[in-house]
């Protein structure tokens, strides 16, 4: 099966080439093969591949990688254009809070 | 055992929270969890051991899961689990404390012993964790003490699960705790290669795939989820059909409502099971197109088996009615499983929004009051 493609030129994702290293972290972290090395260092291969989980820009040790990641998941990205919620779907990093936990319909 | 005196974290975090301050809970998971095959003796107490072979408990528990019946409790306590036999060299598994996400990996890891360090994900999948940070760097810090993991094992080698990635970052946690994070396979099922290959991943393996089954599995708790709005729905169609319509309530409900009750079930049927089911041959990138588009075509087959006469306008506007509302409730559940899509981005959806949540509302709204109309001058 060919693999599934999102919307095109919509990704955040940037690289900046005089910080990287070639260190190939952030290929071994990226689910979507978005990377490739290029010599001394990596380069954005397929841009619109990219799911922005934010992975490579996490792990990348000298912070070369910016992404704005998060979960695309519609109640939360609704909930937070609507100023609620700051935007959570089930409980966000404080899942102290049952009544945005129990929410179902996305990911978890 | 000094499990609060950690000097060194303190002076390394620069995530702006203290590491510290959240181990109070116990740190030796209980033995009596339905799934603990007995316990091993360890440096740092007894922990529970567990088997890779899944009991029918095990499979019961996740349909249930998978259906939504008591999912946001299935989880099991965080710490330290022995599987098998394992020794001091033997590899640290880490997981979430989703049941599910544990199950999964043990049953790959058939015959083969090790330690599975469980993360308090508040009972989440490693993905979503790691979205969301549960699965995180500091989680996994504190985990690595309260476990007293050093003391058990004599190498500093941790495997956590590609998709944890996104929550944790593995230079920080060599840099605190000395331990060095291997990005294991996406696929549980592909860590017996990648343990003999040493601690290698082909390209297949990091790559992450939407096939038809991880699609099919997520339909149920979609599907529970929409059934809640439909039954409330129909009731309302019923009801308005019968006090609207030209004739008798019952007559109405019968002419009208029934229909209505049909027509909406097979919108829902449409967004929350062909959508998933479908997804990769519907046209269109953007999910709400792909649910448009299933939409159009279960409005135009339910009214060709009605059968109805077009010739007069009750029945045309009728029939516009249903061809909007169909398609924008189908259209609506099917973007809202790009949350469950492994591909989507948070700039796609929200790009995917703010122009279809709009339109959806709106040819709703509009077939709505078509509807009613059609009703009332019948
Ligand atoms: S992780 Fe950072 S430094 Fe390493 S290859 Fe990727 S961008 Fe370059
Ligand atoms: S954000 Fe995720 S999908 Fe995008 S390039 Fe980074 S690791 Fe790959």
């Amino acid at each position: 099966m060919k693999n599934l493609m999102y919307l095109k030129n919509v990704v955040t994702l940037q690289v900046d080439k005089n910080k990287c290293t070639g260190c190939g972290m952030c290929m071994d972290v990226c689910p979507h093969k978005v990377f490739k090395i290029n010599s001394k260092h990596v380069v954005i291969q397929n841009r619109d591949a990219c799911m922005e989980c934010g992975a490579c820009s996490l792990n990348c040790p000298v912070n070369a990688i910016s992404v704005n990641s998060g979960v695309g998941c519609v109640n939360a990205v609704i909930n937070a254009m609507l100023g609620r919620n700051n935007g959570e779907c089930c409980g966000g990093p404080d899942t102290d809070n049952k009544a945005t936990e129990s929410k179902g319909g996305c990911c978890c | 055992m000094n499990k609060f005196e950690f000097p060194i974290i303190k002076e390394h975090v620069n995530c702006g929270c203290n590491v510290m301050t959240a181990i109070s809970e116990n740190i030796i998971p209980r033995l009596n969890q339905a799934f603990v095959r007995g316990f091993v003796n360890t440096p740092a107490g007894r922990l529970p051991r567990i088997s890779s072979e899944l009991v029918w408990q095990d499979h019961w528990g996740s349909i249930r899961a998978r259906w939504g019946v008591g999912r946001t409790d299935y989880k099991i306590d965080p710490g330290l689990y022995a599987l098998g036999n394992p020794d001091n060299n033997s590899s640290v598994f880490v997981s979430a404390n989703y049941k599910m996400s544990f199950d999964h990996l043990r049953s790959a890891l058939k015959g083969r012993s090790g330690w599975i360090l469980v993360l308090d994900t508040k009972g989440i999948n490693v993905w979503c964790a790691a979205g969301k940070g549960t699965f995180g760097t500091k989680e996994l810090l504190r985990r690595i003490e309260s476990s007293d993991l050093k003391k058990i094992i004599s190498h500093n080698r941790l495997i956590l699960p590609q998709l944890g990635a996104p929550g944790v970052a593995a230079h920080k946690i060599k840099q605190i705790s000395g331990f060095n994070v291997h990005y294991g396979p996406i696929r549980a099922k592909d860590l017996p290669d990648y343990l003999d290959a040493g601690f290698k991943a082909t390209e297949q393996m990091r790559i992450k795939t939407f096939p038809l089954q991880e699609r099919a599995v997520l339909i149920p708790i979609e599907l529970v989820e929409a059934m809640k709005a439909y039954l409330l729905l129909a009731i309302i169609f019923l009801i308005v059909s019968g006090i609207s319509g030209p004739a008798g309530f019952w007559t109405n409900t019968a002419t009208f409502g029934l229909f209505a009750a049909m027509a909406l079930f097979c919108a829902i049927i449409g967004g929350a099971v062909l959508n998933p089911l479908l997804l990769p041959f519907l046209p269109g990138r953007a999910f709400s197109i792909k649910g448009f588009s299933i939409g159009i075509v279960i409005a135009m087959v339910l009214l060709y088996l009605r059968n109805m006469n077009m010739s007069g306008w009750p029945e045309r506007i009728e029939s516009m009615a249903w061809l909007l509302i169909i398609s924008s409730i189908s259209g609506y559940l099917a973007m809202n499983f790009t949350g469950c899509s492994t591909y989507t981005s948070l700039s796609g959806v929200k790009r995917e929004i703010r122009w279809a949540l709009p339109l959806e509302i709106a040819c709703g709204a509009v077939g709505l009051v078509l509807w009613i109309s059609a009703v009332i001058i019948a």
